[in-house]
């Protein structure tokens, strides 16, 4: 391997550090209009009227439009078409939009917005999972779903779950709280519209091209073919820009009302608004295991608190259920699932999608079980870790698995089992896992996830493609792997991506699946394109390692004329054979094992992170340094989750929408992290690689919970870890209580009978299926 | 993005001209110095005024006198913070002003600006439409204390890092107003109240702050806040000691962020006074320290916690002090 | 709000010197130094993420020291040098600390990087040889999401290893 495995700077590195890249908000077409946004100042409110007169009469304003004008419902999810881009009939959330304005400047704008008269027929609002439980007061949030404010409930069962149960030695049931918080990318969301000659184009701080596309072309009434979406430079999404946006859809309607171009940069307060960030989730689960340890059955169930819409949010709510299964061993499993609507910015995908709080509730829960039983909690984790090529109980498969060596790494490293016990001072460990990519896509269909067009010409060489970079180097990966095959470096390929018009489709950047699909995809075509130029080289009697490039693409296209190649990638269809198993499979799956390290003081239970150990299985790095990064951001976002970050809500409304109260640890909050990358060639992986971008964040809350109970004795059962929390589980302690801070009970949930399925036969054979 | 509103710029050339120029506006001027605090309120639409009043001309420079030091209002927080002469005689002032928010913001907001900077609420300190959501507050275009709705009083807290330094260090400030110029106490500058914080006139200018050096004087600020940078205090003790041997003679103690203006514990001053900073007498002056304070659910965490916290931070500046002199117990 | 906007528009004939350019400009005074530069003269690499001062993205450098462009008014910087990231490199040459960031992956999304190289940059030219305590203190102020902070350390070190 000449590029790949070694630590190359990004092919956009130059760019963004010379403040060259163009960022959606940096754009400012001749004659752009700008677009304000009037949101609900309601929490659940209907509407009544909607009086633009006023803002149309302000100076400079050019057009004004309500949800009369747009309203046609969209959603990211075929079974949730309940957004609109603007709301005319009720509003869900503070901060839904209601109504727009382009001016020419974007106070006129926004004075303009003030002027708008909207009579709302307030409502009670729903703000917790137990209220949305409840038969509502005033109507339900949304027509669908229920009973009550219930969106969505599932229920699997794989295997003997009772007679997993009977045959335990131990049955330990816990509960657990994970706190909703949000992706705070540093770029607010920002979108430009054009319409000229019939044709909209928009330029989007999006992770996903395609699907804005899909939801303008169904709101807007326009064919696809006349919609052009532009990925523009892209300022962190974190699964924050994976949704179609309302503000998106606003500015091209606008462009078409006036024929000039349409901006709308979010502000930073509207961002916490649009949010689809990590869903609240409360947890039980009940565990059986043998004496030593052995899990027999388990038993999980899951309530989230989806906010007003449906988002991602049937996914997430099957992600809370389904990667359990993909660490540990697991016999029996049953799984109950409850999404609730309340009257909150709706819940989406966030960094590791619906699976780091049943991750952080699943590592608690063995420590906990260990610790009953006596039992070492990394040993008793480790007898239950998946073996590599295996089928889990839920039929998801798995191939290179490289638990145990990130396990081994991170103990050794930080001589854990070596720790010094002193009072105050406490060291954690967890492990987890993430796909590589959903196996399966978010519509319906049978057309390649991913796919990469290669153009070879005296001039050089192009790759096109549909993925996003998003920060998490999705070009320089690209670039990589054709480089490789064309024996070239990385920043001798040159790039277009995220374009709807020149690029093939590629599903975006979200559930870490570029590297693996996209690669594959450039994987395919870049071999293709390397054929026919050692054939052409070939054919003049020299070989392809002995001529420049510049000279084989000479012979190629003198041979072949257009040398153009193309390559594409559709998952495996391995998904088991019940309803609901599109949620879970992933052509492979990374691994990750960490140890957290940290002072928590008894007086005033803050908690200093000393330094966090962090092994990845990343199957292949591709470029060992985007891997690190990838890993180190994702230790840093988990740290946030487990000590400071929370979005919560007070009187109906976000309790604080800012960049100074919404705490994002600081350059001085930030422990050291040592990463290792471990390396297990997974078979069906370009080059052998797997993802990074997402999975390491998942054993860091569980991790620093373990380090807390470790370093004070007590337990804290829900995140994030505030002082306040600790000095309660302490008193607690003292008064003879249980020596736990966490939500008391798990409320009771209509969930319905169990969907039995047969688990798939224990054999190795069995993954080759 | 959020924006200013259309407002007009005077630029003085002299503390006077200022303060004529506020007399002559009224409410709908106000002074700008480093704007670190004024402009984030501006564009969330917490002041309504047309009329900004540059005090760019404020000097900029810490003057060192054999006793006296004055520190011009206009000096940034990081030039004091880093001054030698500050970080000597008065260590804990210069450490307040290194604390106050995140570097870029200390090259820019001044030692004056601190000293005047507005009380904070999560009620009030948020835009436009955010509190046209919530209802607004007593302190801005409502009629009710949302903290603590059935007082008639507004509960904002006083949240300047160096204010309680000031006052522990009995420092004086020099005030400019239309018809002359007068000292004050810097305890004497505020009011216990949300709104009406300061009291000096709306149109006197903050031009200087003098401290008193002594070479038997300790000092320390302790500041707890959730983050290492950009967050305001959410608890904080300022100290000041003036020692015979290890023998307190006078002492000072002054918290921020725990009432509307800067809070002095007298009865832990006066508690400290001929006695030794031993453990045990720090524990009991910490215990007399936290007792005034009355944090409420306005700030960052729960108003308990950040209660008992105030002894912690109490307990840790005179620790301090201690340690300067030798250590718990000499 | 809503008079606002109908208030008449103070503007002042100003010059700045940004990136030791002398630029005349009419800016109305209440036009933050974000605002000019990225809309009057275009220089958008200077980014915003909060317009409050709360996350430092918009960071440029003024005499030399960090300041946040949201909170500045041009009116307050007449004859003060402002410097962006537009200034940092040497005709076509990165700037050592933009050459090290740009190798060592230490820009992910690269929306924070402008103004963590500008306060980086005002750390080096003070201190050529900071301690990582330093460096952390010196770049508090600029929040990032993507890094986790360790890359722009370790490039910030290797510029200084470099420059002395």
């Amino acid at each position: 391997m000449k590029v790949v495995g070694r630590p190359l700077p990004r092919v956009d590195g130059a760019t963004k550090v010379t403040g060259r890249a163009v960022y959606a908000d940096d754009m400012l077409p001749a004659r752009t209009l700008h677009c304000k946004i009037l949101r609900s100042p309601h929490p659940h409110a209907r509407i009544v009227s909607i009086d633009t007169s006023a803002a149309r009469r302000v100076p400079g304003v050019l057009a004004v439009i309500t949800g009369a004008d747009l309203p046609i419902k969209f959603g990211i999810l075929p079974v949730t078409q309940d957004e609109r881009a603007l709301e005319h009939e009720k509003a869900r959330y503070v901060g839904d939009p209601i109504a727009a304005v382009a001016a020419t400047e974007e106070e006129i704008a926004a004075a303009a917005c003030d002027a708008i008269v909207v009579e709302y027929e307030v409502l009670e609002p729903v703000m917790s999972i137990e209220a949305a439980l409840d038969a509502p007061k005033d109507e339900r949030i949304q027509e669908y779903g229920g009973p009550n404010n219930v969106h969505k409930l599932v229920a699997l069962e794989f295997g003997d779950v009772d007679g997993g149960f009977a045959r335990a030695e131990h049955v330990r049931e816990d509960v657990f709280f994970y706190q909703g918080n949000t992706h705070l990318p540093m770029e607010q969301h920002s979108a430009v519209a054009t319409y000229v000659d019939g044709r909209v184009t928009l330029w989007s701080s999006t992770q996903v091209v395609h699907y804005v596309h899909r939801a303008l072309s169904k709101v807007l009434e326009l064919p696809m073919h006349r919609i052009r979406v532009i990925g523009a430079a892209h300022g962190g999404g974190f699964g924050g820009k994976t949704d179609p946006f309302a503000h998106e859809i606003i500015v091209a309607k606008l462009a078409m009302l006036t024929g000039r171009p349409v901006k709308c940069t979010l502000t930073r307060e509207e961002v916490f608004y649009a949010h689809r960030g990590r869903h609240p989730v409360l947890m039980w689960v009940r565990t059986g295991v043998t004496g030593d340890g052995r899990i027999t059955a388990m038993h999980f169930r899951s309530a989230l608190d989806g906010g007003a819409y449906g988002s991602y949010g049937v996914a997430s709510t099957f992600y809370t259920g389904a990667l359990q299964t993909v660490t540990y061993d697991i016999p029996a499993y049953r799984f109950e699932g409850c999404r609730v609507f309340t009257n909150k910015p709706p819940c989406g995908p966030k960094r590791g999608h619906g699976t780091p709080q049943p991750r952080f509730a699943l590592e608690l829960h063995l420590e906990k079980i260990a610790r009953d039983l006596d039992l070492d909690p990394v040993e008793m984790k480790r007898r239950n870790f998946v073996k590599p090529d295996t089928r889990t109980v839920n039929w998801l498969r798995v191939t290179s698995c490289g638990l145990d060596e990130c396990a081994d790494k991170v103990l050794a490293a930080s001589r854990f089992r070596e720790r010094k016990r002193t009072p105050g001072h406490g060291m954690g460990f967890a492990i987890s896992t993430y796909l590589s990519g959903a196996g399966t896509a978010i519509y319906w269909n049978d057309m390649p996830h991913s796919e990469v067009q290669i153009k070879v010409d005296r001039g050089g060489v192009t790759a096109y493609c549909g993925a996003m970079e998003i920060g998490q180097g999705s070009d320089s990966v690209l670039a990589t792997i054709v480089a490789e095959e064309l024996g070239l470096q990385p920043s001798d390929v040159r790039l277009v991506t995220a374009d709807t018009d020149t690029t093939p489709i590629d599903l975006g950047s979200y559930s870490s699946r570029v590297t693996f699909m996209a690669g594959n995809a450039a994987l395919e075509a870049a071999r293709k394109m390397r054929a026919l130029l050692v054939e052409a080289v070939e054919a003049s009697g020299r070989k392809y390692e002995e001529v420049a490039f510049e000279e084989a693409a000479v012979l190629g296209e003198a041979r072949f004329g257009a040398l153009t190649t193309a390559g594409s990638y559709t998952p495996p269809k391995i998904a088991g054979p019940y309803k609901g198993s599109g949620v879970g499979p992933s052509p492979a799956y990374s691994f990750s094992a960490c140890v957290v390290d940290l002072d928590a003081d008894p007086r005033t239970g803050l908690v200093n992170v000393n330094k966090v150990w962090i092994a990845h299985d990343v199957g292949r790095a591709i470029n060992p340094l985007s891997v690190e990064g990838q890993v180190e951001g994702s230790v840093y976002m988990g740290l946030g989750e487990a000590l400071m970050e929370e979005q919560v809500f007070r009187k109906g409304l976000h309790k604080w929408p800012s960049m100074l109260e919404y705490k994002s640890p600081t350059f001085l909050d930030m422990p050291e992290v040592e990463t290792f990358i471990v390396e297990t060639n997974d078979p069906e992986g370009p080059y052998g690689a797997k993802e990074a971008g997402q999975g390491p964040l998942l054993p860091v809350p569980p991790a620093v919970c373990a380090a807390v109970f470790d370093a004070l004795g007590v337990w804290i059962d829900e995140i994030p870890v505030t002082p306040e929390k600790v000095v309660e589980a302490l008193r607690r302690r003292e008064k003879g209580e249980p020596p736990r801070y966490g939500p008391p009970r798990f409320p009771s949930i209509p969930y319905p009978p169990a969907i039995k399925v047969e688990p798939p036969p224990r054999d190795a054979a069995a993954a080759a299926r | 993005m959020l924006r200013l509103p259309r407002v007009r710029y005077l630029q003085p050339k002299a503390a006077r001209e200022a303060a004529a120029m506020a007399a002559e506006h009224g409410a709908r001027a106000m002074f700008v110095a480093g704007g670190t605090d004024l402009l984030p309120k501006l564009k969330r639409r917490q002041f309504e005024v047309d009329t900004l009043i540059g005090l760019d001309f404020l000097p900029r420079s810490v003057r060192n006198g054999s006793v006296d030091c004055v520190i011009d209002a206009g000096v940034t927080l990081s030039v004091a913070s880093r001054d030698p002469h500050l970080r000597d005689s008065f260590a804990g002032y210069a450490e307040a002003a290194g604390l106050v928010s995140s570097p870029p913001l200390r090259n820019a907001g001044t030692i004056g600006g601190n000293l005047c900077v507005d009380t904070r609420c999560n009620y009030y300190d948020m835009t436009h439409e955010w509190r046209k959501a919530a209802g607004f507050c007593l302190k801005k275009d409502g009629d009710i204390c949302l903290v603590a709705p059935s007082s008639p009083r507004c509960w904002a807290v006083s949240s300047s890092d160096t204010a309680p330094m000031a006052i522990a260090l009995e420092g004086v400030v020099s005030l400019t107003g239309p018809d002359g110029e007068r000292e004050l106490p810097v305890e004497a500058l505020y009011r216990d109240d949300g709104i009406d914080y300061m009291a000096k006139q709306p149109a006197e200018v903050v031009t200087s702050l003098r401290l008193r050096a002594a070479p038997n004087l300790r000092t320390a600020y302790v500041k707890l806040r959730r983050r290492g940078s950009i967050d305001f205090p959410i608890a904080g003790a300022a100290v000041a000691a003036w020692l015979d041997g290890d023998t307190v003679t006078r002492c000072r103690v002054a918290l921020s962020a725990v009432a509307s203006h800067p809070l002095e514990a007298r009865a832990a001053g006066a508690f400290l006074a001929g006695r030794k900073l031993d453990r045990e007498t720090v524990r009991e002056a910490a215990e007399l320290a936290a007792k005034p304070a009355k944090p409420l659910d306005n700030a960052d965490l729960g108003h308990f916690w950040r209660k008992r916290m105030v002894r912690v931070v109490v307990e840790e500046a005179l620790g301090r002090i201690s340690d300067q002199t030798g250590g718990f117990g000499g | 709000m809503k008079n606002e906007v109908l208030r008449d528009v103070q503007r002042v004939v100003l010059t700045l010197d940004v990136n030791g350019e002398a630029r005349e400009l009419l800016v109305p005074v209440h036009k933050t130094l974000l605002e000019v530069l990225r809309e009057d003269m275009q220089l958008t690499g200077t980014k915003h993420g909060c317009e409050l001062g709360e996350c430092g993205t918009c960071t440029v450098l003024v005499d030399g020291r960090p300041m946040l462009s949201c909170l500045a008014l041009p009116v307050q910087l007449r004859g003060r040098a402002i410097t962006t990231v537009e200034g940092l490199a040497g005709g076509s040459n990165l700037h050592p600390l933009q050459a090290a960031f740009a190798e060592l992956g230490a820009a992910q999304c690269g929306y924070c990087t402008p103004g963590m190289l500008l306060a980086a940059k005002s750390l080096l030219d003070d201190n050529a040889r900071p301690s990582r305590e330093e460096i952390k203190e010196a770049l508090a102020g600029n929040l990032c999401r993507c890094t986790g902070y360790a890359k722009i350390l370790e490039a910030v070190e290797l510029a200084a290893g470099r420059m002395t």
